[in-house]
């Protein structure tokens, strides 16, 4: 740990993974290679995102679904209602996210370990029972996004996927800047001194309330920017498809396959996590007979225990050896 | 107006005192290895299923396969301790929070798959019907699962107190380390705890099988509430999971009968955050 430098290795590395993701688009033929790879950017940023809070802060939320459902309404409602672009709705869903996470963050803010984990998931069942209900966005009968013409301005693009892609990526890559630099600042290091002991961190002078909610707040706003991308993307949203426990948890899981506490993890963890998920899906998942779901149960189990600290640390002790 | 009232006392007293049979399974676990199994939700739904086919395949009442019900999940408990939970307790707490999500969705998937999503009923239950107390209407099989969940709970709790694996259950809760210099097996004493807590919630099952709607998912929201109750009542207390389940049910019954039943659980949750913001330790903690 400590004050990043890049090393040239490192920093020719990342430019030829971006050429080659950049090229990626032009390489595969049909749409669900497109589809797959959004969904591992989109998972990757959510995962980013709850790191801040969980990987380096220790506070493990299992409720990001209420951000990111929250980002996704707050877009579509301004856009169904009052015809507001999509750009600033997104902005207007993380701001929305950050105040509903200062909101939670007053309550949780002395809460460690399970309570916290209880608290933020009794958070988002209320914000789901909420949404279910609250006839204006819908109720549970949810959002459809009105068809516009395909355009940047516009945040929709109806003959290829591949706009969605380059602006998934760009918000990865804006993620992972937040967390960078989160880290290697002066609050990174009060966060983690706050993991590592939250009562000595108290005694030393570090105002634990305040980074916490701080960090719970950065978390909300990004994780509220990916709801608004996927709401973009999908075209229409119900409570059931963004607000449910199922994706809180899918969140963590990305953070800690790929390694909890280090700005890469999440998204080495999305690479490896979401192709499993969504090819199980696609090719089990059509009878409802929940096989693919009993996988994805498996794979959860097995990651907790062969591979609890995740593959960024098992990649870096391999790394090491080689040097 | 007051006899309606009475009457929603009533529902919640009946529905509250199986959440706390439901909770204190999982505070036992909780309180003795500090493992929160976000699976016990599903071991109740596993229980409702075993005491369904108990019904079905051998025309066994739920009231007679109560016993069946304990054993089963008993084992089931052991067995998820011994293979899954006890492999992650040396690693980080995350896994340790993530593993049991895993559990959780493998046996709610699995239920789907042997069994279909469909909705079942045990038809002709031996208890049934309604008694009318003055203007109360006291459903009997809802009253026999709750005096069952009060009476089981002080079987454990007497369990806890009086017996020497009671007391030696207590003492890794309050300090392991010190448990195992006096001499106290506590890797036993955990997959003792993981059973005894499964084994509670299987009962909670059979009980309420005889009068609740049996599908795959009905897991789901009872683990959500009684994780609700045990950070309520207090980190391992039994009491405090007791007092706590009985709130939660006047909460849920009184709040959906003068604010909105479709809010009824919002409101437990936001009883919750309220209860932990004042008192972060929880009620009896």
């Amino acid at each position: 740990m400590g004050v990043r430098t890049f090393t040239k290795r490192q920093v020719s590395v990342s430019a030829a993974v971006l050429v080659l993701l950049a090229l990626y688009p032009l390489a595969v033929r049909g749409s669900f290679p497109m589809h797959l790879m959004i969904m591992v950017f989109l998972f990757a940023m959510l995962g980013v995102s709850w790191n801040i809070m969980g990987g380096y802060a220790g506070m493990f939320s299992f409720g990001q679904a209420a951000f990111f459902g929250i980002g996704a309404y707050t877009s579509s409602f301004l856009l169904t209602a009052y015809h507001v672009n999509p750009w600033i709705g997104l902005l207007a869903g993380g701001v929305v996210a950050a105040l509903a996470a200062a909101l939670i963050g007053i309550p949780c803010s002395n809460l460690r370990g399970h309570y916290f984990a209880i608290a933020s998931i009794a958070f988002a069942e209320i914000v789901r029972i909420h949404f279910n209900n609250w006839k204006l966005i819908g109720a549970a009968e949810g959002l459809t996004i009105p068809m516009q013409d395909e355009s940047l301005r516009n945040f929709m693009f109806h003959s290829s996927k591949a706009p969605y892609y380059y602006i998934m990526l760009g918000f990865l890559i804006l993620s992972l800047g937040v967390c960078s630099w989160v880290t290697t600042s002066r609050m990174g290091f009060y966060l983690r001194a706050i993991k590592e002991g939250h009562d000595v961190a108290k005694v030393l002078g570090i105002d634990v309330v305040r980074y916490r909610m701080a960090a719970i707040m950065i978390s909300a706003f990004l994780t509220a920017m990916a709801g608004t991308f996927y709401a973009q993307y999908i075209l229409y949203l119900d409570p059931e498809s963004v607000l449910i426990l199922p994706i809180s948890v899918q969140i963590v899981l990305v953070a800690m396959l790929g390694g909890a506490g280090s700005v890469m993890g999440p998204v080495i963890g999305a690479a490896i996590l979401l192709p499993i998920s969504e090819v199980t899906r696609v090719k089990l998942g059509f009878k409802g007979s929940g096989l693919d779901m009993i996988i994805y149960g498996t794979l959860i189990m097995l990651i907790s225990v062969y591979q609890p600290q995740g593959v960024w640390g098992f990649l870096q002790k391999i790394g090491r050896k080689k040097r | 107006m007051a006899d309606q009232l009475l009457q929603q006392i009533v529902n919640s007293l009946l529905i509250g005192s199986v959440y706390a049979l439901v909770a204190i399974g999982l505070t036992l676990i909780w309180g003795v290895m500090n493992v929160l199994n976000f699976a016990h939700g599903d071991f109740l739904m596993l229980g409702m299923f075993t005491a369904f086919w108990c019904y079905t395949l051998f025309k066994m009442d739920p009231l007679f396969s109560i016993p069946v019900c304990a054993a089963v999940l008993f084992l089931l408990g052991v067995g998820i301790y011994r293979f899954i939970v006890s492999k992650v307790m040396k690693g980080p707490g995350l896994a340790q929070l993530v593993v049991t999500f895993g559990v959780s969705i493998f046996l709610a998937n699995l239920a789907v798959m042997l069994w279909t999503p469909d909705f079942r009923l045990i038809e002709k239950p031996l208890l049934s019907g309604t008694w009318s107390l003055g203007s109360v209407q006291l459903s009997i099989p809802k009253f026999a699962a709750s005096v069952g969940s009060v009476l089981v709970s002080a079987a454990v709790f007497f369990f806890l107190k009086r017996t020497r694996t009671g007391k030696a259950i207590l003492a890794v809760e309050m300090n392991r380390d010190a448990a195992l210099l006096m001499g106290i097996n506590t890797e036993r004493i955990n997959s003792l705890s993981f059973g005894i807590g499964s084994a509670l919630v299987g009962i909670a099952g059979a009980f309420l099988s005889m009068y609740y709607y049996i599908h795959p998912q009905v897991g789901g929201l009872f683990g959500l509430i009684s994780f609700c109750i045990v950070a309520l009542g207090g980190f391992g207390s039994i009491e405090g999971a007791f007092i706590a389940g009985i709130l939660i049910g006047l909460v849920q019954t009184l709040g959906g009968y003068f604010f909105d039943p479709a809010y009824k659980y919002a409101l437990v949750f936001l009883v919750y955050l309220i209860t932990v913001w004042i008192r972060p330790q929880g009620l009896m903690g």
